[in-house]
């Protein structure tokens, strides 16, 4: 058949084919609306429990935080009022002690497995750090007293700290690892090229370049431990005095509302629900901070 | 290793024109490769290489991709070593001294031996004037401040890029042009005052403006400087060397001044290369 005919008058088959596409087009639009209905639930799905959770939070806690909250002891049972001034510096204290442990270690052992890449013992590590991340809180809260506290004789939140800090060192490993594998090797290269010991390309250049983005793990990573309750019942243990020693009992914001929730007193329930609006503000505030550092780290390497 | 003979400024040669271009100013051997070979892991990337480079001179490293090039620049400042599982054998001789002799450290050897890389590499987190001063905060005795400053602007002045930068020397350096970027990573070698010069295609990703202004600077650094440039631009080669070697599947076929090998060259393999019929 020539190609003039075939312009001029279609072939049953040339029809045959176009029909087809046509049908194919029109599933193939079907098909695309379904997915994008699918998609959508599962945002909706996604989102839905935070806001619900969010809206309950301050429907019932936004009631009782007044600036006695953040002030004030708790009331003993049956007196009105009361704060707790003890347990949101009580976790602050632990977050710190928890950062001090997790950051060097998770940092150091990040950047370990990342320049050693290949060789058995990072290959080991980055394995085990796998295993670390997916460990319950509760047995990490087993080891802290085992090892922390019965030596001792007495609960601390040094244990706890160290508790928290033992979590949070899987997190900030691999996504130590994972920044400081985005650093190009011509970078290490240049500064090797300078005459630049390993470990000074390691410090100043690598671990520079890839900072805003550790930061932002560690930062994670915090947020993820500060609301941890597991880990500190046998370690932390809580504390109903002010107290901001850390070889003693402290109280903690999770602990803190697990007292109060179970309590069968109305006023303890609603400083439950300001304390849980206040660790999600914590909380919030701390992956608002790391979301600001990973814009910082877009912008310096913008135009590179 | 000693202390840099070549100062800023007290070039061997005084610059003495154009005529200068064919006639190398001096013939006393600065860098001697004997014999060298260099792997990756099992692969042999240079077989038997052997060649002297006098002081001062510009010579320019030519041969089709995956040739031995690079390989071969990277062990002259001990850069090879650092890729797992590659090995060197064989002397390269800075002076008549062996840098692959036992006891010799290789981070001091590259701080004497400055190398640019085909991609500019400026340090993302530093300054403009950082980047220039990089190499000076591994130097011992280590510069002071005024005399780090400087250092830093005679850098950027040599690498023709003071003038551009002058009044933002705290910017972030990722804020360059790619050509500029280039040029700092030139003032940053420079800025270390080295021995040799090693230029691993300089322009490879620059564009005709900014690769003019490079092939300017090698221009201006020779005979203050020992310059070694690998190029897969031929034209470049020509345009800015004395001397040429030409490089076949990990061996030296050819080193030749540039002219020579250009019109005249003794074998015919690179001959075919020259005129276009392989690489």
């Amino acid at each position: 058949m020539s190609a003039g005919a075939a312009a001029s008058r279609p072939s049953d088959r040339q029809r045959a084919v176009r029909d087809r596409t046509r049908r194919g087009l029109a599933r193939r639009k079907v098909v695309n609306g379904i997915m994008l209905g699918v998609l959508g639930l599962c945002v909706v799905l996604v989102t839905l429990p935070l806001v619900l959770i969010l809206a309950h939070l301050l429907r019932t806690g936004a009631g009782a935080l007044d600036v006695a909250f953040f002030t004030r002891m708790p009331a003993p049972v049956g007196e009105r009022g009361g704060g707790m001034a003890n347990a949101i510096v009580g976790t602050l204290i632990l977050v710190g002690v928890a950062a001090a442990v997790g950051v060097p270690v998770g940092v150091g052992a990040g950047v370990y497995v990342a320049e050693r890449r290949g060789s058995w013992l990072a290959t080991t590590v980055r394995f085990l750090s796998d295993v670390l991340n997916g460990l319950p809180s509760i047995v990490m809260g087993i080891f802290a007293w085992q090892f922390l506290v019965r030596p001792v004789g007495h609960f601390s939140a040094l244990s706890g700290g160290v508790a928290l800090g033992a979590m949070m060192i899987p997190m900030v490993t691999r996504t130590t690892e994972e920044m400081v594998r985005t650093v190009p090797v011509s970078l290490r290269e240049a500064a090797l090229a300078l005459g630049y010991p390993r470990w000074r390309t390691a410090l100043v250049v690598v671990l520079r370049t890839a900072s805003a983005g550790i930061v932002t793990g560690a930062l994670v990573a915090l947020a993820r431990v500060a609301g941890e309750t597991a880990p500190l019942l046998f370690t932390a243990f809580g504390n109903q005095f002010w107290s901001t020693n850390v070889t003693q009992p402290i109280a903690a914001l999770p602990l803190q509302i697990f007292t109060y929730a179970i309590s069968p007193y109305d006023d303890w329930h609603r400083l439950a629900w300001a304390g849980a609006l206040v660790l999600i503000a914590i909380i919030l505030v701390l992956s608002l901070i790391a979301r600001a550092a990973t814009r910082n780290r877009f912008d310096a390497s913008a135009g590179a | 290793m000693p202390v840099p003979v070549l100062e800023f400024g007290s070039g061997v040669a005084a610059r003495t024109g154009e005529a200068r271009a064919l006639t190398p100013p001096s013939v006393r051997p600065r860098l001697a490769v004997e014999s060298l070979d260099a792997w990756f892991s099992a692969a042999q990337a240079l077989r038997d290489v052997s060649l002297t480079v006098p002081d001062g001179t510009v010579t320019a490293i030519i041969g089709p991709s995956g040739c031995g090039k690079s390989t071969m620049l990277r062990c002259l400042n001990r850069m090879h070593e650092t890729v797992p599982g590659a090995r060197t054998e064989g002397h390269v001789l800075l002076d008549g001294r062996d840098l692959y002799a036992r006891g010799v450290d290789p981070i001091s050897v590259r701080q004497h031996i400055g190398m640019v890389f085909q991609r500019p590499t400026p340090f993302p987190t530093m300054s403009i004037r950082g980047n220039v001063a990089a190499g000076l905060r591994v130097r011992r005795p280590r510069p002071s401040r005024s005399e780090c400053d400087a250092i830093v602007e005679q850098a950027l002045r040599r690498a023709g890029l003071w003038d551009e930068v002058r009044n933002r020397l705290g910017a972030s350096a990722t804020a360059l042009s790619g050509g500029q970027q280039q040029r700092l990573c030139i003032a940053r070698a420079l800025a270390t005052r080295p021995e040799i010069l090693l230029l691993d295609e300089p322009t490879a990703s620059l564009d005709p403006v900014s690769t003019q202004a490079v092939e300017e600077l090698v221009r201006d650094l020779r005979g203050d400087v020992t310059i070694l440039i690998v190029t897969h631009n031929m034209q470049q080669a020509a345009r800015v060397s004395d001397r040429t070697a030409f490089f076949l599947a990990g061996e030296m076929v050819e080193l030749a001044p540039t002219e020579r090998l250009f019109t005249s060259p003794s074998d015919p393999r690179t001959e075919a290369y020259i005129t276009g019929r392989f690489g």
